[in-house]
């Protein structure tokens, strides 16, 4: 971590905060004439989750690419650890299923550097599988990634992800689109992920099924306008100021539950209607 | 036996079949990519606009080559950076920067007396072809070959995933490059064997047909260099005892195995398929 000079804020006593792995600073980027982030400040550490909410066009995606050097800022500045590895995996919604590909050498595609040869090595193939392996996958090497289910080709992508060894995983909405059991398989692997030790960063509109079940969620909406622990963070003030709209937040065996008021359209007050995920985000 | 290798015994034929053979594995290569990217019209408009560069280049008395491969690079460039603006789709930059340098093309043709060689360029005439032809069209297919062998993985990952393949470290702006100055010379060189009005199918058809036999993306890109190689082969070869013109027996030749393979694919993909063990969830 060289790199990183900035002061940190003083732990507490008797606590030792991990070293950073990226602290981006006052960092802004824009496509066009379009700021998509404004003056964002985040550090990111060692054995860190952290669920990024915010709106559609908040700029949820462009602060993963930004954190994954994909997008680079114009004005701030992000510092990360030497040899720092991540890991990126985008929305399965974007992905071309028709594209000719099995899932051993979607797999693979992780393996860019280094070896030229067009075929992939023995030992190269043998990480492919045991990562397949290990993401609950085995002996599908071969199928073409149509043919799994919806969490089985999520964990495709992880799996691909999980090649390049990384200490931080990023994932774009890997909720988004699935189902119920899907969705709980999914977040079983990411959580089992982050007890081996990885660093976790998602974005999701699922703020009851998901943010608030995470150790530390940051409210985006071009800037941060909240981080902390889901129970500090989800609040009406905070969640108002997020989404531009009224949200109630409730508490259910001391977790939030953040409800939406709708108008009645029979003309009897409000409906109140838990938040789930509603609508997809378009990466900004 | 003695009639069907009489054909061989002319050094026209012999090049003629050469030169089909070699455009067609070229073809196959590159147009695996370029089907692969949605970007099939892509070829279509390219053979066009290198058109316009030949005409400019014999207007101006230089290689009609020399001028299709310059006028095909910044074309490919300029449909790449117009259609990465988002703000127009690569279908539309396709149409509007191709076709007006096939206007161009084709007004330097009516004022001046080049119409037997725009027939050649427009309509391909392989049985014409030179050893420099054979030449020329071997050595674009080497080095195109070279570059997807040096640059597969890279290749193949943006081609796929050009977002996280940026994440992953992958350059996919030089990929894109690469890609371009392959398809402009491919186009370059063999315009001459099925002409540019029909590149674009020997870059479609092959690697469909590929698409169609299998699910894995190294098993299309074999099967599409063969096939098109198999009909550069037979369809030059027809051409000779039908009579036809040469480029269009290619292209036949390749939409008749289209057929086959589509059918072929129709009746696999209507058995039930095998239990894999996949779970449902």
């Amino acid at each position: 971590m060289s790199r990183i000079s900035r002061r940190e804020p003083l732990s507490p006593i008797g606590e030792i905060e991990p070293t950073p792995l990226i602290a981006l600073d006052k960092v802004t980027c824009r496509y066009g004439h379009e700021p998509v982030l404004v003056n964002v400040d985040l550090t990111l550490r060692a054995g860190d989750f952290v669920g990024i909410v915010g709106p559609s066009g908040s700029g949820k995606s462009t602060l993963l690419k930004t954190i994954a050097g994909a997008v680079s800022p114009i004005a701030g500045s992000v510092r990360r650890g030497a040899d720092l590895s991540i890991g990126y995996v985008p929305q399965v919604e974007t992905v071309n299923w028709y594209f000719p590909i099995t899932v051993r050498e979607a797999v693979l595609m992780a393996r860019v550097s280094g070896r030229r040869a067009p075929w992939s090595s023995s030992r190269e193939r043998a990480e492919a599988d045991e990562a397949l392996a290990r993401l609950g996958l085995e002996g599908l090497g071969d199928r073409h990634i149509r043919e799994l289910s919806g969490g089985q080709q999520q964990r495709v992508f992880v799996a691909r992800a999980m090649l390049r060894r990384p200490a931080l995983l990023l994932l774009d909405e890997p909720t988004s689109g699935v189902d119920v059991r899907t969705r709980h398989d999914v977040m079983h692997l990411i959580h089992e992920l982050h007890h081996q030790g990885l660093a976790i960063v998602l974005t999701t509109h699922d703020l009851n099924g998901i943010a608030a079940h995470l150790p530390s969620i940051v409210c985006l909406n071009r800037e941060v306008i909240a981080r902390g622990a889901p129970r500090a963070v989800l609040t009406s003030e905070v969640l108002e100021r997020t989404y531009g709209a009224p949200l109630e937040v409730l508490s259910h065996g001391g977790m939030p539950v953040v409800v939406e008021q709708y108008p009645d359209l029979q003309g009897a007050g409000g409906n109140v209607v838990p938040l789930r995920e509603g609508h997809h985000d378009h990466p900004a | 036996m003695q009639t069907l290798l009489e054909p061989f015994r002319y050094e026209f034929f012999r090049n003629a079949i050469l030169v089909a053979l070699l455009t067609g594995a070229l073809c196959g290569l590159v147009g695996t990519y370029v089907v692969l990217r949605g970007m099939s019209y892509i070829g279509h408009g390219l053979s066009h606009a290198v058109f316009g560069g030949a005409a400019i280049a014999i207007a101006l008395s230089f290689s009609p080559l020399i001028g299709a491969f310059v006028i095909g690079v910044v074309a490919a460039i300029l449909i790449n950076g117009v259609s990465r603006r988002r703000t127009i789709g690569a279908d539309a930059a396709i149409g509007v920067i191709t076709s007006a340098m096939f206007a161009v093309g084709i007004a330097i043709v009516s004022v001046s007396s080049m119409s037997r060689l725009s027939d050649a360029l427009l309509f391909g005439n392989v049985l014409g072809v030179t050893v420099r032809d054979v030449l020329l069209v071997a050595g674009v297919a080497v080095a195109s070959a070279a570059v997807v062998f040096l640059r597969y993985r890279q290749m193949l990952f943006s081609t796929f995933d050009p977002e996280v393949a940026e994440v992953s470290g992958v350059n996919t702006a030089w990929v894109d490059l690469l890609l371009a100055l392959i398809l402009a010379s491919t186009i370059t060189v063999t315009m001459r064997v099925v002409g540019v009005m029909l590149i674009a199918a020997m870059l479609v058809i092959p690697p469909v047909i590929a698409r169609l036999l299998t699910d894995s993306f190294h098993r299309m890109l074999w099967i599409s260099v063969a096939t098109g190689a198999l009909c550069g082969f037979v369809g030059v070869y027809l051409s000779y005892y039908l009579d036809w013109p040469s480029g269009a027996t290619v292209v036949l030749t390749a939409t008749t195995l289209f057929i086959l393979a589509y059918v072929v694919s129709s009746l696999r993909n209507r058995r039930p398929l095998p239990d894999v063990g996949i779970d449902v969830h």
